[in-house]
């Protein structure tokens, strides 16, 4: 999967959706960004320090939320959670850890293994571990796919909050109207070229479609 | 040291996980102790016999044992794709593989060190020797087999063949520690706990743990490639 | 790599100085070498060993070193040569293991003598081997990349299993395994010839497998772009 010549400059605090049908490399881009995967040539850069060279201390302060919840299974919630506090050198876990299972609403569960979670609440806790070291940066992708209606709400509080605290966040997504509702800026990707670039205040649903059929079709 | 921190954490993870089910250890116990058994019907071993096989027969089981319990190390962290976490979070590399290695060792020792035993008994075995160079050679010889076996496991895990391709590509490399670590026990076993011969391969040890622990660790980050 | 497709592998001329040089070893371990004279001639087998024997390691340095390159340079061509001479070297170690054991019971009436030369040889069948399947195993980008690791793991590995079945040898000594062969001076230039031959015969049969993976390579790349185009 490729994903070439893209530019693009975030200010803090924006949000972004990115788009685009299956294939586009939505995913290799996320992992690009997230620094997961390094770019072929060019960089990735977070407030003027280079992502994979200065990797550990960029990516303490980023947080990533995938449909793999990146969760053990025979752990508990708690010990999930003490165990990425301490990978992200988050400090004081003893408060920290109840404080992020009570906003995800897993305050009871804490000392459940995560095997007997159903899935709404792996994913509550899924993100609770995003967002456990308070990031600077929160990338998702195809966060609210499957996800019940508990989770859904949970999430889009915790996405809300972060705007209010000037938090940039990179989401992907399939879903038109979270894109609309929830960021500033849309990116439209196809076959791996940034086809749109564009802020989502003068949109709504279906000038948003009919943006996105003609940039897809007129990139054939 | 902050690195050094983080090793021990995906090891305390990597304890605690597996504690929680002990579902390898009690596997790999398990299948040391067949494969007792089945050495026992297979050779028969008159009492002289045993005395001499007896060494090596132990570090079968173990190792048999041992690559049961590689095999699982890195299947737990493809489950929901954890490794992905790991790798996203602010942690060297070959924390991970440090991590592993320490967690991986620990796990054989006690498994080793609940089948001895077991093995003595059965094969009405006279113990005698030094138990400092006993257990001196048991964790060089566990640590040697857990080094490149983890690195190896991460290797593994990646592929088509997984659980069979393990086996294949560690026993090769290995070879040096089966000789030294049935050597070392067959002359402490002997009541020659410190001769000249097991001090040799001790030192074979140290020098296979040393290598096989900085090669794979210069090379682990190859592996993780995603 | 441009889209055409040339000719490429061993020239012609070296296909001839191979043939040359392999006839003459041929002539010169069958005829011109003398018949020892405690083993008689089956001792002939001891060139084609040692042709074999020499080239079976320095395959695997080469795919050792081509191994280190791809890990730095992520050229397929460095891979595409570390596949090749990992298959040759497969061959030459199981010539060397047949011919051992052939030669070992004719002079000493055991077929095998747990020899440290010759055991070794026997372990780096099996690492040769465990790369090969490494690499049929792994899919697509860890195909190269997991190879070269095993590659490198597996050549930092072979001098300490020498070392360790010399000395775990010199503890259980079981046959004298002295090449107790009187060289005449007919046979030290056989022999000489025959390592070259080998040698020769090593880089022209590389040169061919390089050929035919990266013209097979081609083939694969040229075929999925038509794919991609027609839409499929």
């Amino acid at each position: 999967m490729i994903v070439e010549k893209i530019d693009l400059n975030l200010d803090q605090g924006t949000f972004l959706t990115i788009l685009g049908p299956n294939g586009a490399g939505k995913t290799t881009l996320l992992k690009i960004l997230s620094g997961l995967v390094p770019p072929t040539s060019g960089v990735v850069e977070f407030n003027g320090r280079n992502l994979h060279e200065d990797s550990i201390q960029v990516r303490s302060r980023i947080g990533v939320i995938s449909h793999r919840p990146f969760l053990y299974e025979s752990l508990s919630a708690w010990e999930n959670l003490y165990f990425y506090g301490r990978m992200y050198d988050v400090g004081d876990l003893d408060r920290r850890i109840p404080e992020i299972l009570g906003q995800v609403g897993l305050e009871l569960f804490a000392r459940e293994p995560v095997g007997n979670f159903s899935r709404g609440m792996v994913q509550r806790l899924s993100i609770a571990r995003a967002i456990i070291h308070d990031p600077e940066a929160l990338f998702l992708d195809e966060p609210f796919t499957g996800l019940d209606q508990q989770a859904t709400e949970i999430l889009s509080s915790v996405l809300g909050r972060f705007k209010t605290r000037s938090r940039t966040v990179v989401m992907v997504t399939h879903n038109f109207e979270q894109a609309l509702a929830l960021s500033d800026l849309v990116m439209i990707l196809n076959r791996g070229r940034m086809v749109y670039l564009g802020p989502v205040q003068e949109l709504d649903l279906t000038l948003l479609k009919e943006l996105y059929r003609r940039a897809v079709e007129g990139d054939r | 040291m902050p690195f050094l921190k983080k090793v021990w954490y995906i090891t305390w993870k990597d304890i605690r996980s597996e504690f929680r089910t002990k579902e390898t250890m009690t596997s790999m116990l398990i299948f040391a102790l067949l494969v007792l058994v089945i050495f026992s019907f297979a050779f028969n071993p008159t009492p002289t016999e045993t005395k001499r096989i007896f060494p090596g027969i132990i570090w079968v089981g173990f190792f048999f044992a041992g690559v049961l319990g590689l095999n699982r190390s890195f299947a737990r962290e493809r489950e929901n794709d954890c490794l992905a976490g790991l790798m996203l979070a602010p942690v060297d590399r070959s924390a991970i593989y440090f991590g592993k290695v320490l967690g991986n060792s620990l796990f054989m020792l006690v498994v080793e060190l609940v089948t001895l035993p077991v093995f003595i008994v059965f094969f009405d075995y006279s113990v005698r020797g030094s138990l400092v160079a006993l257990g001196l050679i048991f964790l060089l010889g566990t640590f040697g087999f857990v080094a490149v076996g983890t690195f190896l496991s991460a290797l593994a895990t990646n592929t088509r063949t997984s659980e069979i391709l393990l086996p294949i590509i560690l026993f090769p490399i290995i070879i040096p520690v089966v000789i030294a670590v049935v050597q070392a026990t067959a002359s402490i076993f002997a009541g020659a706990s410190w001769s000249a011969a097991t001090l040799l391969w001790v030192k074979v040890l140290v020098a296979y743990d040393v290598i096989f622990l900085v090669v794979p660790f210069l090379l682990f980050e190859y592996l993780l490639e995603v | 790599m441009t889209g055409s497709i040339r000719p490429v592998g061993p020239s012609r001329f070296w296909g001839w100085v191979l043939f040359v040089v392999m006839v003459a070893a041929l002539y010169m371990i069958f005829i011109y070498a003398p018949t020892e004279r405690q083993m008689g001639d089956i001792q002939r087998l001891f060139y084609f060993h040692v042709g074999a024997a020499w080239n079976a390691f320095f395959a695997f340095f080469v795919v050792f070193i081509m191994s280190l390159l791809y890990l730095k340079t992520r050229s397929t061509r460095w891979d595409v040569i570390a596949l090749s001479s990992a298959e040759i070297g497969v061959i030459f170690t199981t010539i060397v293991l047949v011919t051992g054991p052939i030669w070992g019971k004719a002079y000493w009436g055991h077929w095998w003598t747990w020899d440290p030369r010759l055991t070794t040889t026997l372990i780096l069948w099996f690492i040769y081997v465990a790369y090969l399947v490494i690499r049929s195993s792994a899919e697509g980008e860890n195909r190269a990349r997991f190879a070269a690791v095993f590659g490198i793991i597996g050549f930092v590995d072979v001098p300490i299993v020498f070392l360790s079945i010399h000395w775990w040898r010199t503890i259980h000594p079981k046959v004298i395994d002295a090449t107790g062969i009187n060289m005449e001076p007919e046979m030290v230039i056989t022999l000489l010839v025959s390592v070259a031959a080998f040698t020769l015969l090593y880089f022209y049969l590389l040169s061919q497998r390089v050929a035919i993976e990266t013209t097979g390579r081609e083939v694969s790349r040229l075929r999925d772009r038509l794919r991609t185009r027609a839409g499929l």
